[in-house]
């Protein structure tokens, strides 16, 4: 659906090949897909009808410069006012306070406890010391998924022992004690999910915040969010002063319209976005980037990035040791596939590039087709030892192996054969060698 | 749209400001622009040709949910799956007091071996509900997971095995065929059962859930839909898309935190609500 509305936006404008100056026909054309487009991306659609007459009252009589048609010439202002709706307000983070209090908040299931952890590492990539702390008592095992993820980012989190926990002050204001006592410069609060529309739940958040005095009040929208965003973010703005917004889940294919509404209509920027499910997937916020995606536009930029951060250059180190030291298993090539993967599928990327929307189609059904998937099924399929030295691979094993993944026993064979030949093939080799550039990009 | 409609000349704005009601609670542009010429084309008042066309778009027939053994004397199995957020485990919890209330044994699979804890939150519903629960490690094969629960089931002759899967986005391939997978093991363990699959879905997604029920569909064959957070803001109005392209009917939605907000899916109360937005 959002292929073949972008597919139209993109022949609607094709069309629009005029000279001189940009009619008002033209104009109505692009408009009538635009507001489409924008509405389809879940922009709040107060926020369409205002941009799409703005845009109107800017397009009518402009003059269409040389070196394009009026539908690009269309398109580069629809670009322009997105990103500039999107750029609204201060993006950095004030860590103000020692120790600084962030706070998150937001709906049941937006991402805050993933946030949280993410944040934390993020910030203790630029030399905080961040400690975190849950302060949710009403989820089942909430403090626990907030520990585990700490865990994970390399964190100390505050487990309030005796603590009250019901009484969420008292609680944040003791997290914010233990962090000053331990020499903690922030500490990053992960509240309790609620509603807009349950009072009691708002107006505890709004004595939390009394409570500690946030440097930076975050929100946590899902990418995914419909109509309702502007007023969801509102209630909450409303409630708990807010400085900013995390963006989450915008690994999936919805087109986050509604962080645009919100930061039209609030003016609070989007600071942060969540990338994926792993606690380093948290990236500053690229007003131009979301502008590209929200009308379905290619994203060169994003897709250059993605390319460089998947295979970064510490992990590319590692590797060379390990295929120098000979311990390269087949862990580790499941890993690299991994990466393969994290920069999306295959026919997402090559939508990004303009222009390329059919070709986009064709990609993704040969990696449909592909033996990629099979190979990482048969890996996955075999334990963790197996994977570590594949000499350990008899007859039965490989006939389970074969039926875990739903593959062969030709093909569970095939692989252990190849793998044991490209270990060889490394020992010859062998002695320190850099890996060459670009090896595990698929 | 009641209000809308109340002033008594019903004029071109009158149209624009229904539809624009109808897009606001998430039915998205295409639909809305659809409801409203059928609307429009209706020999009845306003209000009730485009609460008329609401309801034609919702699928006909009986929703009541129970699961049903297709092999005799061994447990049915549910498997509940979703986005990651949209309550999945607060679902299973709802489903499991509703199965419970009626005389039907439950047994828990925690095959949510990915997020933080999940199994733990899992647990602390079973144990308000006293049910039992088969679990493994974190990072264990999901399959597994729930192979061991159909085993431990069918031996202490349970009826229904409900499975919490961890939350994936539609995009991601290698957790959509990790779906395939736990689907595979239970028609191994289970030849000729037809497993319940129930997808869960925010209310307050916007167009994006259309796509979401659309790719776990076609990965899993879902049977039917959840809707979570009813009790927020949001009117769900992508549930008609849903329905009307995929004939995949709302089952239940949810209203609230506490075990007993499981409501059984009522089209006419669903469009009334709609209405009164």
């Amino acid at each position: 659906m959002f292929d073949l509305l972008s597919d139209r936006l993109r022949q609607t404008l094709a069309r629009l090949t005029g000279r001189g100056r940009i009619t008002p026909a033209a104009v109505d054309a692009a408009v009538r897909d635009i507001r489409l487009a924008l509405l389809e991306a879940d922009v709040n659609y107060r926020v369409v009808k205002d941009f799409t007459a703005r845009l109107r009252e800017r397009a009518i009589g402009q003059e269409i410069l040389a070196s394009l048609t009026a539908g690009q010439q269309i398109v580069k202002m629809v670009n322009e006012e997105l990103t500039e709706l999107l750029s609204h307000g201060d993006r950095t983070l004030h860590l103000t306070g020692s120790p600084a209090v962030v706070l998150l908040v937001g709906m049941q299931g937006s991402g805050k406890t993933t946030s949280a952890a993410k944040l934390g590492k993020y910030l203790a990539r630029q030399g905080r010391r961040p400690l975190l702390a849950a302060v949710d008592p009403y989820r089942p095992a909430a403090a626990e998924q907030l520990a585990v993820l700490a865990k994970q980012a390399g964190l100390p989190v505050w487990q309030g022992d005796g603590a009250q926990k019901s009484d969420v002050s008292a609680s944040a204001r003791l997290a914010v004690a233990a962090a000053r006592a331990d020499g903690r410069d922030v500490v990053i609060l992960d509240s309790a999910g609620r509603l807009s529309v349950n009072e009691a739940l708002m107006a505890e958040i709004r004595d939390l915040a009394v409570a500690v005095k946030p440097a930076e009040t975050l929100l946590v929208v899902d990418a995914m969010t419909g109509q309702e965003a502007v007023s969801v973010a509102e209630a909450f703005h409303a409630a708990v002063p807010v400085t900013g917004l995390v963006l989450t889940k915008i690994d999936g294919d919805a087109r986050g319209g509604a962080a645009l509404s919100i930061s039209a209509v609030t003016g609070l920027p989007v600071k942060l976005m969540g990338t994926g499910e792993k606690v380093d997937a948290l990236e500053p916020f690229h007003p131009d980037r979301l502008a590209g995606r929200i009308l379905g536009m290619g994203d060169v930029l994003t897709l250059v990035e993605r390319a460089q951060g998947a295979f970064d250059e510490r992990q590319a180190r590692e590797m060379t040791d390990k295929l120098a030291r000979n311990a390269f298993t087949l862990e580790d090539f499941l890993d690299q596939l991994q990466q393969v993967k994290q920069m999306g599928p295959l026919g997402e990327l090559v939508g990004m590039i303009p222009g390329m929307g059919g070709l986009a189609k064709e990609a993704q059904a040969s990696i449909e087709r592909g033996d990629m998937t099979r190979i990482e099924a048969i890996v996955r399929s075999m334990t963790r030892a197996e994977r570590n030295d594949p000499t350990v691979l008899n007859g039965s094993r490989r006939r389970r192996i074969a039926i875990g993944s739903g593959t062969s026993l030709a093909e569970v064979n095939r692989l252990v054969k190849q793998f044991a030949e490209m270990q060889k093939l490394m020992r010859q080799f062998g002695g320190g060698k850099r890996l060459p550039v670009g090896l595990g990009r698929g | 749209l009641r209000r809308i409609f109340g002033g008594g000349t019903v004029d071109e704005a009158t149209w624009e400001a229904a539809e624009e009601t109808l897009i606001a609670a998430d039915v998205g542009p295409a639909l809305a622009a659809r409801v409203v010429a059928g609307a429009r084309r209706r020999d009845a008042p306003p209000a009730e040709a485009i609460r008329a066309e609401l309801l034609a778009l919702l699928l006909p027939g009986d929703r009541a949910w129970r699961p049903a053994p297709a092999v005799a004397r061994q447990p049915q199995p549910v498997l509940v799956i979703g986005v990651n957020g949209t309550g999945k485990t607060t679902t299973i919890a709802k489903l499991a007091a509703l199965l419970r209330r009626d005389g039907t044994t439950v047994l828990l699979a925690a095959a949510d071996t990915f997020r933080a804890a999940a199994v733990e939150q899992l647990r602390a519903w079973a144990e308000r509900l006293d049910l039992p629960v088969v679990a493994h490690a974190p990072r264990a094969d999901p399959g597994a997971v729930v192979f061991d629960a159909l085993d431990a089931a069918s031996a202490r002759d349970i009826a229904v095995v409900i499975a919490d899967t961890a939350g994936r986005l539609h995009t991601k391939r290698d957790l959509m065929d990790e779906l395939t997978k736990i689907r595979r093991v239970i028609e191994r363990r289970l030849p000729g059962s037809r497993p319940d699959v129930l997808l869960v879905l925010d209310a307050t997604t916007g167009q994006n859930g259309l796509h979401q029920a659309r790719v776990f569909h076609e990965t899993v064959g879902v049977n039917g839909i959840i809707v979570t957070k009813m009790d927020s803001t949001a009117r769900a109005g992508i549930v008609f898309a849903i329905e009307d392209e995929l004939q995949l009917p709302v089952l239940f939605l949810g209203t609230g935190e506490s075990l007993d907000d499981l409501e059984p899916f009522d089209p006419q109360r669903f469009v009334t609500a709609l209405f009164e937005a």
